[in-house]
């Protein structure tokens, strides 16, 4: 009787594309979010991220159009980010069919946002999501970093931040290492410890996933959820092994 | 045969797409509405909400659809409530020291959950009374879908109820007469919730 771990997909959308090769079998359209979104849920996927990587070139009304076409084929629960940066974002992301919105770059300009998207719609809706590279001149030795890959500097010490954000209304924190990310060769343990030291909210371990044996140490970690993007879409590793070997570590999943 | 009629009502919160397919799915001929005939005139009235508790009672107090939800209950009508849906139901919820009244066909009330993490925010199991119409035929190992950080933790009197455990045990789902209600999300619950769904809709 404790709460599942979760094991979450995460597809990155340009133009209502799915951008990043994706290599599943028996599908018509390997390009198309809502059919990916499905076969996730076939799968055994306790959750879907959508990351709007079009949002800044202005393209917000096919996004809606594929979150309002997965909320009516898929019944499990669906975050999307990208490019979100006020209430009335959210508002039309909710509106369209997400039950949580991540939100990144512009709650760093302006952190105040969190408070306003929190109080309005309920901090359960609000995902963090928060860019870590290394960072010299930080306490903690993290910083976050804003505009995806890009790795531009902030300044900001990543692990104050989380926590800054949990305390302004963020419901969750997806913490995604930047300097792990694609290299495949687990995920951040010291830096999920660092940062659940600091927050009572859920907090979802991303960037670093090579292997089926890499989730575990990430939940003993410290993470309530494990996301991950390209093992999954290439075929590397099934959902259903990394919650078997999650099931061997000793950790409860659906 | 026709389909029991449910209307899924809307005054101002959240996302109702994942409902309104979902009961479909269920079974249900469904309407999005704000209208309290609708309300009144539906086999089943579904009750929606998410956010905070105080908001989603001054969208229910405005609408009047808490008039149409005692009627209801009086009268033998079913209602299903979700999440701050089922919560409203209870006599008041407690957000932030703030004491908020609710529509009142249950009695007790709504508080923070007393748990290392908060939100209680993934898939939980439940254990539910015997007897309970929207689990049957329902393992008790399925998982249903929860995202909340308050909820009611005593039993209504002469109700069924479902329990789930989060730092605590809380109320997760609750049955008496034309009343049912759950903490978790039915809609966004899979198969699971798909089945739970479909054991409220065949009884309308």
């Amino acid at each position: 009787m404790t709460v599942a771990v979760r094991v979450i997909p995460c597809l990155d959308v340009d133009a209502g594309r799915v951008v990043k090769g994706v290599n599943f079998e028996n599908l018509r359209d390997a390009g198309d979010p809502v059919e990916l979104a499905a076969a996730y849920d076939a799968a055994g996927a306790d959750e879907l991220t959508f990351l709007d990587v079009s949002a800044s070139s202005g393209d917000r009304a096919t996004m809606y159009d594929v979150v309002a076409r997965t909320a009516e084929q898929v019944f499990i629960p669906l975050t999307v980010g990208g490019g979100v940066r006020t209430p009335e974002d959210v508002d039309r992301l909710l509106r369209a069919g997400a039950d949580k919105v991540g939100i990144n770059t512009a709650a760093i300009a302006r952190p105040e946002v969190i408070a306003d998207i929190a109080e309005r719609f309920g901090n359960q809706v609000l995902v963090l999501s928060a860019d870590v590279a290394a960072g010299r001149d930080t306490a903690s030795g993290w910083e976050v970093t804003t505009h995806g890959g890009q790795k531009r500097p902030t300044g900001l010490d990543a692990v104050e931040w989380c926590a800054r954000a949990a305390e302004l209304g963020a419901g969750e924190i997806l913490l995604n290492s930047i300097d792990s990310d694609g290299m495949r060769q687990g995920f951040d343990l010291d830096l999920i410890a660092a940062v659940r030291a600091v927050v009572n909210v859920p907090l979802i371990a991303s960037g670093g996933a090579g292997a089926a044996a890499h989730f575990p140490p990430a939940v003993d970690a410290g993470a309530d959820a494990v996301l991950a993007a390209s093992i999954f879409h290439f075929g590397d590793v099934a959902i259903s092994e990394v919650k078997h070997e999650l099931t061997a570590a000793g950790h409860p999943v659906r | 045969m026709t389909k029991p009629t449910v209307a899924l009502f809307d005054y101002g919160s959240g996302n109702l797409r994942s409902a309104f397919r979902a009961l479909e799915r269920a079974g249900a001929d469904v309407t999005l509405t704000s209208d309290l005939a609708a309300a009144r005139a539906a086999d089943g009235l579904f009750v929606p909400g998410v956010g905070a508790y105080a908001a989603c009672m001054e969208g229910v107090l405005k609408s009047g659809v808490d008039a149409v939800v005692r009627e209801r209950a009086a009268s033998g009508a079913p209602v299903l409530g979700v999440c701050v849906g089922e919560q409203i139901l209870f006599e008041e919820g407690v957000e932030h020291g703030v004491q908020t009244r609710g529509v009142g066909v249950l009695e007790g009330r709504v508080e923070l959950l007393d748990a290392p993490r908060v939100p209680h925010m993934g898939w939980n199991t439940v254990a539910a009374d015997q007897g309970m119409a929207l689990f049957a035929g329902i393992d008790p190992s399925e998982r249903f879908y929860f995202v909340h950080s308050y909820a009611a933790k005593a039993k209504p009197e002469g109700a069924r109820v479902a329990t789930a455990v989060h730092g605590e045990p809380f109320i997760a789902a609750v049955e008496r007469g034309p009343i049912s209600a759950c903490q978790f999300h039915p809609e966004k619950s899979g198969d699971a919730g798909y089945a739970l769904l479909t054991n409220w809709i065949k009884d309308l």
